[in-house]
């Protein structure tokens, strides 16, 4: 995970509460394989609609969204966070978010920034008014400046903290890595281990056929 | 301080305890990998640049979106042969072995594990799947995670866990003939609800639970998740060590004596504290099966489809109108007369050569109702060759059922192996929420001796129905079917 320390972009207000992740990624993009290329499938119900505010050319190259209260309800779909992510947000504002999708964000690296109703209107307006307006970020004194606006926000110590050093929790655990190496040398010989593979001898497996195709038994198998 | 079978496998594992509440980071001993929900953690590991910490205690089967029918033809949905193709490239990437479909070890991963001896007692076994809970039919902690943890466990072999609660389930004396170890977690379920297992490790114990096969234990296990457990564990004993002794991956010569004498340390204390305690007497239960849309809403096969009008709590007689209404039955009407239109025999937790007998004893030499469709959908492409090599097949095409190849199939319907709308089935399989097995689809969980007798009679029935005189068509003594 990259470190955040400080961020600065083209902010995005999104006038909408309760956000649920349905609405940020919608089940049908849930198939694909891979943990990047979400972008297209980012708020997809709305990116038809040309007054939605993501259309609008100010605004398309967004990376800090300031969303109404309720941000991320719903399933625990990590893909919600991770197509905020492709499509190039760093930051989420808003005055409250639902705690999984929250814990998602800090897995990812995605910074879910709490700030008041009140404080969140004054960037709307800015935001609205001029649309374009850069917002800044910065994790290590907790504040959002946007124009001559400068307002707090709140994340909890420990996820500011992995967020500052970029630790994702597998880069902490790596951390500890001498620990699990030592472990590992305490590990009895009769644990198993899949490598080298051992099995029965291979078995040519007969393939079933749909009901009415005529099926060839053979000689019965011996395993 | 004496400590359940559960803390003892969870504290020989910690590489690092937690301080001031944070986790602590447990040793996985063994990691099981599907096409389904590993992409993503692969990728995850490729964008950091991170391997495979172990792959020598990784191993990935094919199963979730297998076809069952026309193996040795390119799968037709293109959606399941990527994800299955992903898989294939991320095993020969990473260096992770891999039983592909068409390989005589390829199956549902919760029956290859067990059946290559990689499963043990003592050991921490994960996998991107929440049956993973099965495992603990050895005594071992095994437990289902996600996508991140999946990756987790790919890049460190750890994972950062917050400790459960521990909860004993006793099952005294002995079963009924025609009831089964299936009944038993019906049973269970029913009693404590879908949610009654939240945040605590399961622990079967008892007379009943002894006398069960390894098979019949795994059962019981895989649905723990079913309660809303974590896990599922039984403690290893003479049954589990035959079980294990010879499989490929048993330890073996003086590996396997040490193993054996820890194996036998694997037990809760006599005065060891559960944080609860359930108790349900074996002599009690008959058949059950399931009414509703959740595992937990389930009844003996004598009883009636409950009469939402007569449930005093709102959000219950709520839910079991709704319920009632997806299912299309009628309140009041005795469960036996619920006719279906397909038996499902498989899943990972009732796929199993025991159950593929018990099923096969009970039918031989009958023939199918005509209304049914009966698929038997082997766990694994071991049991399948074993049920062939006992003529069991011949059993199932002779009495009219579709014999297929291994994997998920109709359990979850992620291959073409589905319920039409509104189809009803009586299946052996884990889950029977709306839509599971298919859009519209309609699912009785039953055991694979009621499938069997269901199958025979074409509405939901038990062995009992099928007469005296019926019962062991082979002359074999119906004791045999007990203990399924």
């Amino acid at each position: 995970m990259e470190k955040f320390t400080q961020h600065t972009g083209v902010g995005v207000p999104l006038r909408r509460s309760n956000v649920d992740t349905d609405q940020i990624i919608p089940a049908v993009y849930l198939k694909r394989v891979t943990r990047t290329g979400f972008e297209d499938a980012l708020f997809a119900a709305w990116r038809g609609d040309p007054e939605f505010v993501l259309n609008q050319p100010a605004y398309t190259s967004g990376s800090v969204l300031v969303a109404g209260p309720d941000f991320g309800t719903g399933s625990s779909r990590e893909h919600a966070v991770w197509a905020l992510k492709d499509y190039g947000f760093k930051v989420v504002v808003s005055a409250r978010f639902a705690d999984i999708f929250r814990g998602n964000s800090g897995k990812q690296g995605l910074l879910a920034a709490q700030a008041s109703q009140e404080d969140i209107e004054l960037i709307w307006k800015i935001l609205e008014t001029r649309p374009g307006t850069e917002v800044t970020v910065d994790l290590q004194s907790r504040t959002i400046v946007c124009d001559d606006v400068v307002v707090p926000f709140q994340v909890d110590d420990y996820t500011r903290w992995r967020l500052l050093e970029g630790l994702d929790d597998i880069g902490l655990t790596l951390q500890h890595e001498g620990d699990i190496t030592e472990f590992e040398k305490s590990r009895a010989g009769w644990r198993p281990k899949t490598l080298p593979a051992k099995h029965l001898p291979p078995v040519e497996i007969q393939a079933a056929r749909p009901v009415g195709v005529p099926v060839d038994l053979g000689p019965t198998h011996t395993v | 301080m004496a400590g359940t079978l559960a803390e003892k496998v969870w504290d020989a594992h910690i590489v690092r305890r937690g301080t001031d509440g944070a986790p602590d980071l447990l040793y996985i001993d063994l990691h099981l990998v599907h096409e389904v929900t590993s992409p993503q953690a692969f990728e995850g590991l490729r964008l950091a640049g991170r391997p495979v910490r172990r792959p020598d205690l990784t191993i990935a089967t094919e199963d979730h979106n297998t076809p069952t029918l026309d193996i040795d033809r390119p799968i037709a949905d293109v959606t399941s042969r990527t994800q299955i193709q992903t898989l294939r490239n991320n095993a020969a990437e990473f260096g992770v072995r891999l039983h592909s479909l068409g390989d005589a070890d390829q199956g549902i991963v919760h029956q290859v594990g067990p059946q290559l001896g990689l499963t043990m007692p003592g050991l921490t076994v994960v996998c991107g799947d929440s049956h993973t809970s099965t495992h603990g039919a050895f005594g071992a902690l095994a437990f289902g995670i996600g996508t991140s943890e999946v990756e987790h466990v790919l890049a460190t072999q750890t994972l950062p866990l917050a400790p459960f609660k521990t909860m004993a389930i006793t099952v005294d004396g002995e079963l009924p003939t025609g009831a089964t170890s299936k009944d038993i977690i019906l049973a269970i379920i029913a009693k404590i609800g879908t949610g009654g297992g939240q945040g605590y490790v399961l622990e079967y114990r008892g007379e009943a639970i002894r006398a069960l096969s390894m098979e019949a234990r795994m059962t019981i296990c895989n649905m723990s998740i079913e309660a809303g457990a974590r896990a599922g564990m039984i403690a290893p004993d003479e049954t589990t060590f035959e079980y294990l002794k010879g499989r490929p991956h048993a330890p073996e010569g003086a590996d396997w004596d040490e193993a054996v004498e820890y194996w036998k340390t694997l037990r809760s204390d006599d005065d060891a504290q559960f944080d609860a305690e359930v108790v349900l007497r074996a002599a009690d239960l008959e058949p059950f099966v399931t009414w509703g849309t959740n595992p937990g809403q389930g009844l003996p096969l004598s009883a009636n489809v409950p009469v939402p009008a007569e449930i005093a709590d709102a959000d219950e007689r709520q839910t079991a109108e709704r319920a009632i209404e997806y299912m299309g039955l009628t309140p009041g009407m005795p469960l036996r007369e619920i006719a279906v239109d397909t038996v499902f025999i498989g899943s990972c937790t009732n796929g199993r050569i025991e159950d593929l007998r018990s099923v096969a004893k009970l039918i031989k030499g009958r023939t199918k109702a005509e209304s049914v469709r009966v698929l038997v959908v082997p766990a694994s492409a071991r049991v399948r060759l074993q049920a062939e090599a006992e003529g069991l097949d011949r059993i199932f095409l002779d009495f009219g059922a579709e014999w297929r190849n291994a994997g998920c199939s109709m359990c979850l319907g992620m291959n073409p192996d589905q319920l039409a709308p509104g189809e009803r089935s009586a299946s052996t399989s884990n889950r029977n929420f709306e839509g599971r097995q298919g859009k519209g689809g309609r699912t009785h969980l039953v055991s694979p001796l009621v499938a069997a007798a269901t199958a025979i009679r074409g509405t939901l029935s038990s062995v009992s129905d099928l007469g005296p005189d019926v019962v062991a068509p082979d002359g074999s003594p119906l004791d045999d079917l007990q203990l399924v």
